[in-house]
């Protein structure tokens, strides 16, 4: 579990996080959303600790963040795994060297033990014939399900993704989203995604935490953001027609 | 790290050998002829032409002017190949795994660049070349002459001060475009802005290094 209290960050006179307090539970696939430049990606970049904040606490199994020392945090990093938005592959390496990089960093393992787990995590991500390409000659979607192998090859406590989805197909979105809600599930894992897919709201919100202008205006789940009567949310949420006339007969049938 | 130190020494060692062996002959080639077309005086022995095309090209041409020319190829390469892992968050995934990403990314090419003296070696020596394949074949000068004036008042302390200066320009052709890269901020156009002033800084420091390291150890 990540509890987060209180959090404030800024950049010069730019106020960015304005006093965030959340919980993000373990076996949960956890998401923030809000309109861009409401502080989701300082908001996760804080808790990935790539940007220090100036008041309040994160607390991941009750260690408090900055209380850590530099092999403490160390050994914190070693337990999150973290997809990036562009997907972050490192462009001089095979596929299969991305998601091995992990191990040769953090664990003492012999070659073939690494190229059993790399197999294993690739065929899990089904992409077990893509070992020797290079980034560069896979396609966004598979690019994604790389990064998502090399975030969980080394067993993390914690799964961090930033949009996931952005520059997907639907289709490819779905199926990234299910595998990420399928790995959670299956390591119970405590997964934040930070996104602006409603797709991904409605299929894997089990915790949506909502922000707006640098604060958090609304936590609920998939279940409840269809109920709730928070304007902010409904108007960021169901600001298609398509999701509005959704969210009118879901509350239709359940009346 | 031993497989980035290996890739770094391909990439800013052995790619650099055909663009110095290069320039190095002709450019050698090119002292010679001056210094042979601006000898009118016949008072002036012949050997000079060999002399003075030594002398250029390891005092000045070989240490100092291939690592301007190396502030172009090396230097922007390894700001611009950081600095595209800053802007595509490939920086961050290290950072995020809890690796020390400025040593991860920037010792390699230090490493590497140890190296550098094998290659201003090999661009004195072709220089040396040049000038003696222009001198002779151009029919500005005798093999003899050219010879001759290649060993007249050599002075062993020369090579030292001309290695000397290309182990400070080599940890300048690190460091500097590194910092350029690593510190970037922005995106794709920043990446090609980076570098260019990483070029120019390093071209900068290096000039003015050569300024001091001769008055000092020449001076």
């Amino acid at each position: 579990m990540i509890e987060v209290k209180n959090l404030h960050k800024s950049f010069g006179d730019a106020h960015i996080l304005k006093g965030i307090s959340t919980t993000f539970e373990k076996g949960k696939t956890n998401l923030i959303i809000g309109q861009s430049g409401s502080g989701k990606t300082v908001f996760l970049k804080c808790l990935l600790g790539l940007f220090e904040y100036e008041q309040g606490s994160i607390a991941y199994e009750g260690r408090i963040m900055s209380n850590l020392t530099p092999n403490e945090k160390r050994d914190l990093r070693s337990q999150i795994g973290m997809v990036f938005q562009g997907s972050a592959l490192f462009d001089s390496m095979t596929i299969a060297e991305n998601v091995m990089f992990p191990l040769k960093m953090f664990t003492k393992q012999n070659q073939s033990e690494m190229q059993d787990r790399v197999d294993f995590v690739l065929n899990r991500v089904n992409l077990s014939d893509a070992h020797d390409k290079m980034p560069s000659e896979a396609s966004g979607g598979m690019q994604k399900r790389v990064a998502i192998a090399r975030a969980i090859v080394n067993n993390p406590k914690y799964l961090f993704c930033d949009e996931p989805n952005s520059g997907l197909d639907p289709k490819t979105a779905i199926v990234i989203d299910n595998l990420i809600q399928e790995i959670t599930d299956e390591y119970q894992m405590t997964t934040v995604i930070n996104s602006h897919d409603m797709n991904s709201v409605m299929e894997i919100g089990e915790k949506i935490v909502f922000l707006k202008d640098g604060l958090k205006e609304w936590e609920g789940s998939k279940e409840t953001i269809f109920k709730t009567d928070n304007e902010s949310v409904t108007d960021f949420v169901y600001s298609s027609n398509l999701f509005k006339k959704v969210r009118r007969m879901y509350i239709e049938e359940n009346q | 790290m031993r497989t980035l130190i290996f890739k770094d020494i391909d990439d800013l060692i052995i790619n650099s050998l055909g663009i110095v062996a290069f320039i190095s002959f002709f450019v050698g080639g090119v002292v010679a002829i001056q210094t042979s077309l601006n000898i009118s005086n016949p008072l002036i022995p012949k050997y000079l032409v060999g002399f003075a095309t030594r002398q250029s090209i390891i005092l000045e041409f070989a240490p100092t002017f291939i690592s301007i020319i190396m502030a172009g190829k090396v230097g922007s390469f390894i700001t611009s190949s950081i600095g595209t892992m800053r802007v595509t968050e490939q920086i961050d995934a290290l950072e995020v795994m809890g690796i020390n990403a400025l040593n991860y990314l920037v010792f390699p090419k230090f490493v590497a660049l140890t190296l550098y003296p094998f290659i201003i070696s090999i661009a004195m020596f072709l220089g040396v070349l040049g000038g003696l394949a222009a001198c002779v074949y151009g029919g500005y000068g005798t093999l003899e002459d050219y010879i001759e004036g290649i060993q007249t008042d050599f002075i062993p302390f020369h090579i030292i001060y001309a290695f000397a200066k290309t182990l400070v320009f080599a940890f300048l052709l690190a460091t500097i475009p590194s910092f350029y890269g690593y510190y970037m901020k922005g995106g794709a156009l920043e990446v090609g802005k980076a570098s260019t002033t990483s070029f120019v800084w390093t071209s900068v420091v290096i000039i003015l290094a050569n300024y001091f390291l001769t008055s000092l150890l020449l001076g």
